[in-house]
């Protein structure tokens, strides 16, 4: 038996609204957008204007900052509106598809016959480039490093979470392909981690050019950067890259067939939704080629992304570039009378103030609201329960309030991502915004080293 | 329900900007948060929050303070009547110390929560909930004889000076609670310590027949009358009545199994760290046992545990040590600040010739030491990443 990573600090939250394994394939949808503020800092530089006719893989826009880094359009079709916010900041980028789709071509060719500079450059002009993200700072990789290791984390924890080692059915050469290229890139090692709680998919526990790592613990132990800590921990000075699963299948097809196909798989969850299945689409589909007559009565909160970590959506926009999952639950703007004194049978909670403490197997359907006002940190020490890194969270949130570079470095945020702080930010009773906070500390970082 | 929703929603304008009471939107927003949860809805990172909040984390202290509390109570009305040896029921004892009690609480909510509420308006913030802890824990730890004037000033004291001049709730860097003790400890002395101030009536009554001493006040005269242990011993309540709280003290802390049972809620529901409790207790007894080994006067001699059941120091590790503002924050910080809390009480209370009680000061003085203890916890934190760092170049330069 290989050696098992185990972490205890965490939580798994026991939602309603499972997905049921069923692959359902979706219709091509109505519309299809590239949204550039999925891209966290990317300024984005227009390639395309309104009624351009686009293939699958041609560039709709680039980076300001690093033109090399394209953002392409995952069908063919014809770009029906370029949809700007305050500021003229441009929001989405929407294509109304063909029937038929085109592709654009690209280099084909087994990996281990290409340069690294190929594989880069092909997954650049491709627009796949941005799968590639990078510790620390949790942004799009820099295309000119050379990263000490390469990340996928191939099992999601969180809350309602895609199963990959179902969702990956059919891919197997494929992903066998993405690795294959990723292992170029690196000096280090390509590691797959896996839970060790059931068997892992052949596709990742088989797989060639990589080290398979096994984990076993609570939320958030299927986070990239939980994995990362344990295994080879980012320094002051150090990069490390992930790329999640269903884009290393999308690397493998691009090498395979020269094609940008951005086919993946999404999973339909939450206690609003009736028939949460799995669908096969296509990237930036809308939403509501999913959601349309399968989500009850009712004001709703749709998530593109899990209930923790995900961005809250228009029913109408879509889904986000690195989500596999549509999350939606109810939004809780009911007042409850004296809900702090209720025993709370049916409530949630980390801490077991609530009755609920009685039925651990129970399925909760929470809703949206803060369950409290906003209130100064007060040291309970309920952050470091859920977080299991070797990291003090309560003197790094205080170091990024106070700004201090010198002290936010020494106290290792180079080694943690916002997500990493998402049950940091659910349990707090303080009701903070955490995520926000460290996402703050690291712009001030990006900006302090550039 | 309804109605209440209504209502409010109806006379919110005059409290918000622009309105009538503009000035009183702090209060406004304290009442109306405490009768309805408010709408407020996620916006960006966690879509949903843990239905926990300050609120409920501050009920729950106060339930878990319930069982002294009312124990507490008919212990002021049982030493009461056993001055005169009336036979009384236990609704007629409990009423008594009921009625004594209750006005203490009061008075301690009303000074507070005013003082609160008046810094909450000025600071443009929102009520914090801070002091439905403090509030019961000032009439807990003073004698029942107090007057109500000093619990006021002792009050005031203790939640401007204590607390807001830090900036308030979760930024005060001593216990508020014990702020107010030991203002009282050291303004009003006579009021605070001796033989009378721990029954209600002994003063009026004069008696001699019953001694109104603590058993750490026993202790304390021994001495330097030089008293054999086996004199004072006689003197010593049961190790029984000194569990159940059937002896003279500050309201609250004499009943170890209602703290105890305090104690279990708060471990359970992860309100109170568990390790703070442990620890303190251990170093209590650690230190116990070391004072036994040089036995030089009869204080010495007395058996470690029973320095757990006597005074103040089970209620002080179990509902002050534990403050989560004023305490360790890093889990190792919290092992080494509990273990030297108490084993700092147990020294000021056998080593110094003025008090009896040594738990308060020990607590001040380690909330003191707190934050030093968790700068050498996060510091190692820190060495071990530099070190990582370190190792990582060396193997690089090796290549």
């Amino acid at each position: 038996m290989p050696q098992v990573y185990k972490t205890k600090k965490g939580l798994d939250l026991n939602l309603k609204g499972k997905a049921e394994k069923i692959f359902i394939k979706a219709e091509l949808a109505d519309l299809y957008a590239v949204k550039p503020l999925d891209f966290h800092l990317v300024v984005p530089k227009l390639e395309v204007k309104e009624g351009d006719v686009v293939k699958a893989g041609s560039v709709l826009f680039h980076d300001k900052g690093n033109p090399a880094i394209k953002f392409t359009s995952p069908v063919s079709g014809t770009v029906t509106s370029i949809i700007r916010g305050e500021r003229r900041v441009i929001q989405e980028v929407e294509i109304k598809p063909t029937p038929d789709q085109k592709y654009e071509k690209f280099t084909k060719g087994d990996p281990a016959d290409l340069d690294r500079d190929t594989i880069i450059s092909n997954l650049l002009s491709s627009g796949l480039w941005p799968a590639v993200k990078q510790r620390p700072y949790n942004i799009i990789a820099n295309p000119s490093d050379t990263p000490k290791s390469i990340f996928i984390s191939a099992f999601d924890t969180a809350p309602l979470a895609p199963d990959y080692d179902f969702l990956i059915q059919g891919s197997e050469k494929e992903f066998q392909y993405g690795v294959d290229a990723l292992s170029r890139l690196t000096a280090g090692k390509v590691h797959i981690n896996v839970s060790d709680e059931y068997p892992a998919s052949s596709a990742f526990s088989k797989a060639r050019n990589a080290q398979v790592n096994y984990f076993r613990g609570p939320h958030p132990a299927g986070n990239v950067g939980v994995q990362i800590h344990r295994l080879d921990p980012v320094n002051k000075g150090e990069v490390v890259w992930c790329v999640g699963p269903q884009e290393v299948v999308m690397i493998g097809r691009l090498f395979m067939n020269g094609i940008y196909d951005a086919s993946k798989v999404v999973v339909l969850t939450g206690s609003e939704v009736v028939k949460a299945r799995y669908y096969k689409l296509i990237s930036g589909a809308c939403i509501r080629s999913i959601t349309d007559h399968n989500v009850n009565e009712g004001r709703h909160r749709y998530i593109s992304g899990n209930v923790l970590t995900g961005t809250k959506a228009d029913p109408n926009g879509y889904i986000g570039y690195y989500d596999s999952q549509v999350t939606v639950i109810p939004e809780g703007f009911e007042r409850e009378l004296l809900g702090w004194a209720m025993p709370g049978f049916g409530k949630l909670s980390f801490s077991r103030t609530f009755f609920s403490w009685l039925t651990p197997r129970r399925e909760f359907r929470v809703n949206t609201n803060m369950h409290g006002g906003h209130r100064a940190f007060v040291a309970t020490g309920i952050y470091e329960r859920v977080l299991p890194m070797d990291i003090y969270p309560m003197q790094l949130f205080k170091a990024i309030l106070i700004e201090d570079i010198d002290l936010m470095e020494r106290l290792g945020i180079y080694e943690v991502a916002e997500e990493d702080f998402a049950l940091c930010e659910f349990v707090c009773p303080s009701k903070t915004e955490i995520q926000a906070l460290v996402r703050n500390g690291l712009d001030m970082m990006i900006k302090e080293m550039s | 329900m309804n109605f209440l929703r209504r209502t409010i929603d109806n006379i919110k304008p005059h409290f918000s900007k622009g309105g009538k009471f503009e000035k009183l939107s702090a209060t406004f927003e304290a009442f109306e948060t405490f009768l309805l949860v408010p709408g407020k809805v996620t916006q960006n990172g966690s879509h949903i929050r843990d239905s926990f909040d300050m609120k409920r984390m501050m009920a729950l202290v106060v339930i878990a303070m319930i069982p002294a509390l009312l124990f507490g109570m008919y212990n002021v009305g049982h030493l009461h009547f056993s001055l005169s040896s009336e036979s009384k029921t236990f609704w007629q004892i409990f009423g008594f110390g009921f009625l004594k009690v209750f006005p203490i609480i009061v008075v301690s909510y009303v000074t507070g929560l005013a003082i609160e509420f008046t810094f909450a308006q000025i600071r443009g913030h929102e009520v914090n909930e801070g002091f439905l802890v403090t509030g019961m824990l000032i009439p807990l730890i003073v004698p029942v004889n107090i007057s109500l004037w000093m619990v006021a000033v002792a009050t005031a004291f203790a939640v401007i000076i204590g607390k807001e001049v830090f900036g308030g709730t979760g930024m005060n860097i001593l216990n508020p609670a014990l702020t107010a003790r030991a203002f009282l400890f050291f303004a009003y002395p006579a009021d605070m310590t001796g033989d009378k101030v721990w029954i209600s009536g002994m003063n009026e009554a004069g008696l001699d027949t019953t001694s109104g001493a603590t058993a750490l006040g026993h202790l304390l005269q021994s001495v330097p009358e030089k008293t054999a242990f086996s004199d004072v011993a006689l003197k010593l309540p049961t190790d029984i009545d000194a569990f159940l709280g059937f002896i003279p003290g500050s309201i609250g802390e004499t009943s170890k199994l209602a703290i105890l049972i305090g104690a279990l809620i708060l471990i359970y529901t992860g309100v109170g760290s568990w390790k703070i409790i442990i620890s303190t207790f251990f170093g209590g007894l650690v230190m116990g046992w070391l004072l036994n080994a040089f036995s030089a006067n009869a204080y010495m001699e007395l058996p470690a545990y029973k320095h757990l059941l006597y005074g103040g120091f089970a209620f002080g590790a179990v509902f002050m040590a534990t403050d989560p503002v004023t305490a360790s924050q890093t889990e190792k910080g919290k092992w080494i600040y509990g273990f030297l809390t108490g084993m700092l009480a147990i020294l000021i209370r056998v080593l110094n010739p003025a008090y009896p009680e040594g738990m308060m000061l020990a607590i001040l003085l380690m909330n003191v030491f707190a934050p030093l203890i968790d700068y050498y916890i996060v510091e190692a934190n820190v060495k071990r990443r530099l070190r990582r760092l370190k190792n990582e170049s060396v193997k690089l330069n090796k290549q």
